[in-house]
């Protein structure tokens, strides 16, 4: 038993690191730069039951801080990340979380049904919090009795855990978080972008082509140990926190506010590999602290 | 091989408006197989600006583990490069994208090389790995006045060059694509890097049977992951097909993009 190794529903984690969804694409660009068993689990890009091309460029701008993207929940499609990118993973002895993303109840229930199924994703992720697409996505995370509905119809044909991921574009998250754990969600994981916007001072007009953009990096992180400051001592589920985290400090002040686990997004962007660099620091900076595992920080911040 | 290192700055110049030369040092170098390939710079420290730039490599120097880069300070990202002096270290993530096939030309034939602005660095490694395999250039350089302009001479050292500046200011008054036409150029192979509406241009002129373009685009994590710097191959049956500039390109066949 390491210092570092968790089990939560439907994952038994080496480690509580793991890039978030949509940061990581199917894994294989990292696969280049090193071995990805070395994960904690991995979050792949979302996926929808067809295609989708996205939205158009530009699609990323830079903040203080942070950044802006309006991707528009680009990917293969179902039939395609089953066959082609799960089936790929599946040299990696690391578990996978699947997104899953719809516009309408029907699309989420009839990915999750068939993603489930692939014997290497251990769990879902709902993506009730995409902000970049026109239908759907945005009303299913911000209205508590619609999330907590299409928790329960997802719960129902899954044969993994449901995660659910929460947007901080609510006014009482902990009201969202009650809802989707009435639903029958197995935990949470929080949380995806705040909404924003740039506008360019030559044109006048908004930076993104989707106008706005979800904001992420560290200019995010206090709102994020906030929201899981509050979760934490408000549900029972285990949350897999995330927000701007690109340092050890980061991980540590997640775990305080009550997150069991912590996901890595806009710093895989800024540094591929900053993923490993986070594993092999944690242990050492538990072990420098005389932590005997990373479970002991949960929540301390309240408790 | 993808690496990051700390790389050290072996000199920098402003060698046009706003047009900065800097050539770093490190082990990097080595895995650099062909030009047009690029190079993911932090600029500043820690979170501002918090992305990295992509910048084109202008010339290898793999004996001396080294690589120059040509670029143009505007915003915040390459201001703060341009800040940079002999002895300090730039952390550096590369090489990234596949690079202009020089294996495309065989020796005794005849390759045109355009550039556009900030698109033009590339090209220079390009003619010399051409020239060095006995491949003859033509090259067309193309930049907004002569303030702007930037080693016209050392292309001319390699082959026949012409330049065109919008305002006439140097060299030809036009652009890359009236320079073809007026000298009736024609070649074997043609490479190309430049905005997009140039490489448009360019691939309209038919000055040789085939050839690759180089694309500019903003990048958000230069290895394929983000999604952000995504463009239409022109075969696209069903509007969902994608190719991502940094890590399928930025170097395509002529005619592979939608441009």
């Amino acid at each position: 038993m390491t210092r570092l190794a968790l089990e939560l529903p439907g994952l038994s984690l080496e480690n509580p690191i793991m890039p978030a969804s949509g940061c990581f694409g199917f894994g294989r660009e990292f696969s280049q730069l090193f071995n990805l068993s070395e994960l904690g689990a991995i979050m792949i890009k979302a996926t929808t039951e067809e295609p989708r091309y996205g939205n158009a460029t530009p699609r990323v701008a830079e903040t203080p801080g942070g950044m802006l993207n309006a991707i528009g929940l680009q990917n293969p499609g179902l039939e395609k990340v089953i066959a082609n990118e799960l089936e790929w993973l599946k040299q990696f002895d690391v578990p996978i979380i699947a997104n899953v993303a719809g516009s309408q109840t029907e699309d989420y229930v009839q990915v999750a049904k068939e993603i489930s199924k692939v014997d290497n994703v251990h769990a879902l992720e709902l993506n009730i919090s995409c902000p970049n697409v026109k239908t759907g996505g945005i009303a299913f995370g911000t209205i508590p009795e619609t999330a907590k509905e299409l928790t329960k119809r997802v719960k129902e044909v899954s044969e993994v855990p449901v995660y659910v991921k929460l947007s901080p574009n609510v006014t009482n998250i902990v009201e969202m978080a009650k809802a989707v754990e009435d639903g029958g969600a197995d935990g949470i994981t929080m949380i995806n972008t705040l909404i924003g916007m740039r506008i360019d001072l030559k044109t006048g007009r908004p930076v993104l082509s989707n106008r706005t953009g979800g904001l992420s990096g560290p200019a995010v992180k206090p709102v994020a140990v906030r929201m899981v400051y509050e979760v934490s001592q408000q549900t029972n589920l285990p949350i897999i926190g995330m927000g701007g985290i690109s340092t050890v400090e980061d991980i540590i002040e997640f775990s305080l506010a009550g997150a069991d686990a912590v996901a890595i997004g806009t710093a895989n962007f800024v540094n591929p590999f900053i993923c490993p660099e986070l594993i092999a620091e944690l242990d050492h900076y538990l072990e420098q602290h005389n932590v005997d595992h990373i479970s002991e920080l949960k929540g301390r911040s309240w408790k | 091989m993808i690496q990051k290192e700390l790389m050290t700055v072996v000199s920098q110049s402003e060698i046009a408006k706003n047009i900065f030369e800097m050539t770093l040092k490190g082990a990097l170098v080595d895995q650099i197989d062909e030009p047009g390939k690029f190079v993911h710079l932090k600029a500043g420290e820690e979170m501002m600006p918090l992305l990295r730039r992509p910048i084109s490599i202008a010339r290898i120097e793999p004996e001396k583990q080294e690589l120059t880069m040509i670029y143009r300070a505007e915003g915040a990202g390459t201001s703060a490069l341009s800040r940079k002096r002999a002895g300090d270290q730039v952390d550096v993530l590369g090489p990234l994208g596949h690079g202009f096939p020089v294996q495309e030309a065989t020796p005794g034939q005849t390759a045109l090389l355009i550039g556009g602005g900030i698109g033009v660095p590339p090209l220079y490694e390009l003619s010399r790995r051409l020239n060095a395999k006995g491949v003859k250039t033509i090259h067309v350089l193309g930049f907004q006045n002569k303030e702007a302009a930037f080693y016209t001479e050392q292309f001319a050292a390699l082959g026949e060059t012409y330049v065109a500046t919008v305002d006439g200011s140097l060299g030809e008054q036009g652009f890359v694509t009236d320079i073809v036409n007026k000298h009736g150029l024609q070649a074997d192979i043609f490479y190309s890097c430049g905005p997009t509406v140039m490489l448009k241009a360019v691939e309209q002129l038919h000055a040789a049977p085939n050839g690759y373009i180089s694309l500019e685009e903003r990048m958000g994590c230069g290895i394929g992951a983000c999604f952000a710097c995504v463009c239409h191959p022109t075969a696209d049956e069903t509007g969902t097909a994608y190719l991502k500039i940094c890590s399928d390109g930025p170097v395509f066949k002529a005619g592979e993009v939608a441009l």
